[in-house]
C-alpha cells in the first residue's frame, strides 16, 4: 500500500454514530458498491457527491459509536474514504474498519485545526498529519504492530486467506 | 488479576494476562444476528468452507422478525439455509426474541464465558458473570474459521452503588444518570465493573439493564460478580452453575478508575434528544406531548419492565393522541406476561402489542415515528433516525416513566401512578 495518502478533509463533531454513517433500514443491501451510496446519510447528505477517491474524515471524539454495523466502516471505504482521522472511536466501529483495511488513525489535536475541503497528507509508516492548507502538522498515535500487520495485509480477509492452512 | 482477565487467560491458554496485551481467545458462544448476512458471506471469503465449532454458534433472527420485506426474508432463508449446511443447531428463529434475552433463557450465557454476538449490546452477559462483547460481521467470521478472536485486555472501571434504591427509580435511571455525568466515550475500549450494596439488593432484570447500557458509554465489557441471585435466575433457565467457572477478582487488582455513587438520591431521569448522555432528572421535561410510548428491547422488554408498566395501567387508559407500543423481550418474557396477566392489563389499557424482537428500537419495523414525532422509549439509543424519522425526537426513560407517560400522553414521573 501507499505510506503517503493525500485527499481532502470532511470534517465532523463528536459521537457521530453508526445510524447516521450508515442507516438501519438499508443493513439488507450487502453489495459494497451499492453500500457506498449511502455514506453519512444521516449526517451529511452531501458527502457522497462530494466525496473523492483518497478523501479523509475528520472527527472529534467516539466517531462510530454505537451498532455494531459492519456496513458503517463498509460505506466509507465504498465511497472512497482513505482514513478516518477521529480523537477517539467506537471500538467495533475501530475493529471493523482495520479488518477492512480501512485507516482508523486516533488523533487527539488534530479536531478544530481542519475545514472541510483543507488538502491532507497522511504518512502510515509515522503516523504524521499534514493539513497542507494550512501547513500545520500533527502527531497521530500509531496503530499497533498486529493492527499494521492487517493493514499491509490489505485487511483481515487477505490475512486470513495468507494464513490458511497455518491455523 | 481481575475476574475478567482470569476469564480472558483461561480462553487464552494462559496462566496470566496483562492489561494492553493482545490475546487470542477461545470463544464460547459466537451469536449472528439477522442484520449480519456479511458473516456468511466474510467467512466465504476468508476462504471458509466448514464452520469450526457449530456447536458454539447461535443463530438469531430478530431484527427482522418477522420479515416485513422480500429482502429481509431472502436474508433469513439464507441464514435457515447455512445453519443447516454447516449443522448449526442453535438457531434461534423469528418466534424466540431479542438475541440477548434468548440466549440468556435458552441456557446459553453463564459464568465464566466467552460471548461474542455481532450485536453491540453483549455486554448485557457481564451480568451473570461472563465477558461479552459485541463485533462486526468479518470478526464473527474469523471465530466461524478459527473458534478464536483477538482482544486487547482492557483497562477495568469500578462502581460502587451504595444506598437502597428509591420508589419510581430504576437500574435504568442509574445508569442514565452516570452516562450523563461521564459521557458517551467515558470507557471506549475499556471494561465497566458494577458492585456494591445496591448491586447486592438488584434483581437480575435490573442488573442485566445496567450492564447492557454500558455500551453506551462505550464499553467493551460489564461485570457484576456472581452471587445467589445469579445462580437463582440461571437455574431457572436450566443452568447448574460450575463453581470453576465462577472467577473472582484478587485483592490487590489495580483499577484503572473507581466511582461511588448513592443511589438513594437518585431521581428519574430522561436522555432527550440526540444522544444517550444528554440526560437530565426526568422533571425537566415533564409535560412534553408524547406520540408514542415504546417498551421492548435488550434494555427495558423484560418481565419485570412489562410487570411494572402493566402496574401503572391496570385500570386506566392511554392518552387518546398517544400510541404505546409493546415489544417483549423474547418469548419467555411474553408466555410468563401472559400467563401473569400483564399483557391483558396493557391491551386493555389501549397498548399494541407486537413480535419479540427488536423492532423499533432501531427504526427497522412494528412502531416507526415519523417526521417531527416524539417518542419517550425504554430502549437504548436516541440517536437521529434511530425510531424512523431523523426528525422524530426519542427520549429514553424507565419502563415506569414510559408507561406514565403513555397515560399522561406528556412525559410524566412514575411516582404519580402508584410506583
Amino acid at each position: 500500500m501507499d505510506t503517503i495518502l493525500k485527499g481532502k478533509a470532511f470534517v465532523y463533531g463528536a459521537n457521530i454514530d453508526t445510524d447516521q454513517i450508515y442507516p438501519a433500514p438499508l443493513l439488507t443491501i450487502t453489495d459494497a458498491d451499492k453500500v457506498g451510496q449511502h455514506a453519512m446519510e444521516g449526517v451529511d447528505p452531501a458527502f457522497v457527491q462530494e466525496c473523492q477517491p483518497g478523501d479523509m474524515i475528520v472527527a472529534s471524539t467516539n466517531f462510530g459509536c454505537g451498532s455494531s454495523r459492519e456496513h458503517a466502516a463498509v460505506t466509507l471505504k465504498a465511497a472512497g474514504v482513505s482514513a478516518v482521522i477521529a480523537a477517539s472511536f467506537g471500538r467495533i466501529f475501530y475493529r471493523n474498519a482495520i479488518n477492512l483495511g480501512l485507516l482508523a488513525i486516533v488523533c487527539k489535536d488534530i479536531h478544530g485545526h481542519v475545514k472541510r475541503g483543507d488538502r491532507l497528507s497522511l504518512d502510515v509508516a509515522t503516523s504524521t498529519i499534514v493539513n497542507e492548507s494550512t501547513g500545520e502538522t500533527f502527531q497521530a498515535e500509531p496503530l499497533s504492530e498486529y493492527m499494521m500487520d492487517i493493514i499491509r495485509h490489505g485487511g483481515i480477509k487477505p490475512m486470513m486467506r495468507a494464513m490458511a492452512g497455518k491455523i | 488479576m481481575h475476574a475478567i482477565e482470569k476469564i480472558m487467560a483461561r480462553a487464552a491458554g494462559l496462566p496470566q494476562v496483562r492489561t494492553g496485551e493482545i490475546v487470542n481467545c477461545r470463544v464460547d458462544r459466537a451469536g449472528i444476528n439477522d442484520l449480519y448476512l456479511q458473516t456468511k458471506r466474510s467467512f466465504l471469503e476468508m476462504g471458509g468452507s466448514k464452520v469450526h465449532t457449530p456447536e458454539g454458534v447461535v443463530m438469531f433472527l430478530d431484527h427482522y422478525a418477522p420479515a416485513s420485506t422480500v429482502s429481509q426474508a431472502a436474508v433469513q432463508k439464507e441464514f435457515r439455509e447455512f445453519c443447516a449446511e454447516q449443522g448449526i443447531d442453535k438457531l434461534m428463529d423469528v418466534n424466540r426474541g431479542v438475541c440477548h434475552q434468548v440466549l440468556l433463557d435458552s441456557g446459553n450465557s453463564r459464568p465464566g464465558m466467552v460471548i461474542v454476538i455481532t450485536d453491540s449490546h453483549t455486554t448485557t452477559h457481564g451480568a451473570v458473570g461472563a465477558f461479552g462483547t459485541g463485533v462486526g460481521a468479518t470478526d464473527l467470521a474469523t471465530i466461524l474459521l478459527t473458534g478464536k478472536l483477538w482482544f486487547r485486555v482492557p483497562e477495568i472501571i469500578r462502581f460502587t452503588l451504595n444506598g437502597a434504591m428509591p420508589k419510581g427509580v430504576y437500574a435504568k435511571d442509574v445508569i442514565l444518570k452516570i452516562l450523563g455525568e461521564l459521557k458517551a466515550d467515558y470507557a471506549v475500549y475499556k471494561a465497566v465493573e458494577f458492585t456494591g450494596p445496591a448491586i447486592a439488593a438488584m434483581s437480575m432484570s435490573e442488573r442485566l439493564c445496567l450492564c447492557n447500557m454500558t455500551t453506551e458509554m462505550g464499553a467493551k465489557a460489564a461485570y457484576i460478580q456472581p452471587d445467589e441471585t445469579t445462580f437463582a435466575y440461571l437455574a431457572a433457565r436450566g443452568v447448574d452453575v460450575d463453581p470453576a467457572d465462577v472467577f473472582t477478582t484478587d485483592p490487590d487488582f489495580v483499577y484503572a478508575a473507581e466511582h461511588t455513587y448513592d443511589v438513594s438520591s437518585f431521581e428519574p431521569q430522561v436522555a432527550a434528544p440526540f444522544s444517550v448522555d444528554n440526560v437530565a432528572d426526568l422533571s425537566a421535561h415533564a409535560g412534553k406531548r408524547i406520540d408514542q410510548a415504546y417498551i421492548g428491547a435488550c434494555t427495558g422488554g423484560r418481565l419485570e419492565d412489562i410487570a411494572e408498566a402493566a402496574r401503572i395501567v391496570k385500570g386506566r387508559k392511554i392518552a387518546r393522541h398517544t400510541r404505546f407500543i409493546i415489544s417483549p423481550a423474547s418469548r419467555e418474557t411474553l408466555l410468563d406476561a401472559i400467563a401473569a396477566g400483564y399483557i391483558t392489563d396493557l391491551v386493555e389499557a389501549g397498548a399494541t402489542l407486537v413480535t419479540p424482537g427488536c423492532a423499533a428500537c432501531l427504526g427497522i419495523h412494528e412502531g416507526l415515528i415519523a417526521e417531527g414525532e416524539r417518542c419517550i422509549s425504554s430502549t437504548n439509543r436516541n440517536f437521529p433516525g434511530r425510531m424512523g424519522h431523523v426528525k422524530g425526537e426519542i427520549f429514553l426513560a424507565s419502563p415506569a416513566a414510559v408507561a406514565a407517560s403513555a397515560v399522561a400522553g406528556e412525559i410524566a414521573d412514575p411516582r404519580q401512578y402508584g410506583v
